[in-house]
């Protein structure tokens, strides 16, 4: 069973290096997300809340990419979204939301709500890849 | 060198012989392709027995030069949440009345966790778990918590054991043993 180790390098490098901010409240599932996307080469930022992830949004302009998960304590993946989305300086920046649950209601509420994408955990590297060219 | 009489093909009864004609002569090889017979049955018994599913594998692809240790470190992280995870959840089962919502929440995350490294019968113990919790079921939410604890320090000990033994393996191309 062998498949590429190395992502496919998606994230760019240097100057055009994409800059992705993941946020999750699980240890084990930021550290994954964070290993796929960086094997891809993207540079990664992660933070364990939505208010976290706003803070830094409101610091860093220099986010190209929010990957979040759904079910968080205190402000969901959805209400992350919809926070960006309401913001002028922010809503531009792609989302995409991830969830061990596949609920075909909440999917279609994110995606109505602006999400690039969502992904099901555990998220494989085929899955960033997909994001690939949807992000560029 | 001891020969190691078990369930095993008539293959082995030859391959012992070869090794033990090897032994003097490559003495390090003898050890290490032993070591390496141990990892493998090890990690295969993991898998047989169902502690283990195929996202672990996910987790060693991901594994190389630039993150050495990842598969170890993911493992570290998981057990020092959910360990976390159990200990909460042992404390929620003793209150009255019992807030299922809140069990429910912290056995979402526990499951979560598993899930994400591979660990198929906690996984399943959890959601059995879940179950009894979203029909407000305390008697079998009790019993099937102690499930989901023994799978736990089950887990925790084989996992303990393969990644000490694993660490005793000298700088051998690791990528032979992932995912095969």
């Amino acid at each position: 069973m062998s498949s590429s180790r190395g992502g496919n390098g998606c994230g760019g490098e240097g100057e055009r290096q994409i800059h992705v901010l993941a946020v999750d409240d699980s240890s084990v599932d930021r550290a994954m997300i964070a290993r796929i996307l960086r094997s891809s080469k993207y540079r990664v930022t992660t933070v364990d809340s939505g208010k976290k992830a706003l803070e830094l949004l409101g610091l860093e302009p220099d986010v190209n990419m929010i990957i979040t998960d759904y079910w968080m304590p205190e402000m969901t993946g959805y209400e992350l979204l919809k926070r960006v989305k309401e913001s002028s300086e922010l809503r531009e920046i792609p989302v995409v939301i991830m969830s061990s649950e596949n609920v075909p209601n909440r999917i279609n509420r994110c995606l109505a709500e602006g999400a690039e994408d969502f992904l099901l955990k555990p998220v494989r590297p085929s899955d960033v890849s997909r994001l690939c060219s949807r992000i560029r | 060198m001891a020969l190691h009489i078990s369930s095993a093909p008539p293959i082995s009864a030859f391959h012992h012989l070869l090794c033990f004609f090897f032994h003097d002569t490559y003495p390090e090889m003898e050890y290490a392709s032993s070591l390496q017979r141990q990892l493998a049955s090890m990690k295969k018994n993991l898998f047989d027995q169902g502690y283990l599913d195929e996202q672990f594998y996910q987790l060693e692809e991901l594994q190389d030069e630039s993150s050495p240790n990842f598969v170890e470190e993911v493992v570290t992280l998981f057990f020092r949440d959910s360990s976390r995870l159990v200990a909460n959840i042992d404390q929620a089962l003793q209150k009255y009345p019992q807030d299922f919502r809140r069990l429910d929440n912290f056995m979402h995350q526990l499951k979560g966790s598993a899930s994400s490294i591979g660990a198929a019968k906690m996984k399943n113990e959890c959601t059995s778990f879940r179950e009894f919790c979203n029909k407000e079921n305390r008697e079998g939410c009790l019993r099937s918590f102690q499930k989901v604890k023994k799978e736990h320090a089950v887990l925790k000990q084989k996992l303990e054991n393969y990644f000490q033994l694993l660490r005793q393996d000298g700088p051998v191309d690791k990528a032979t043993r992932s995912g095969n």
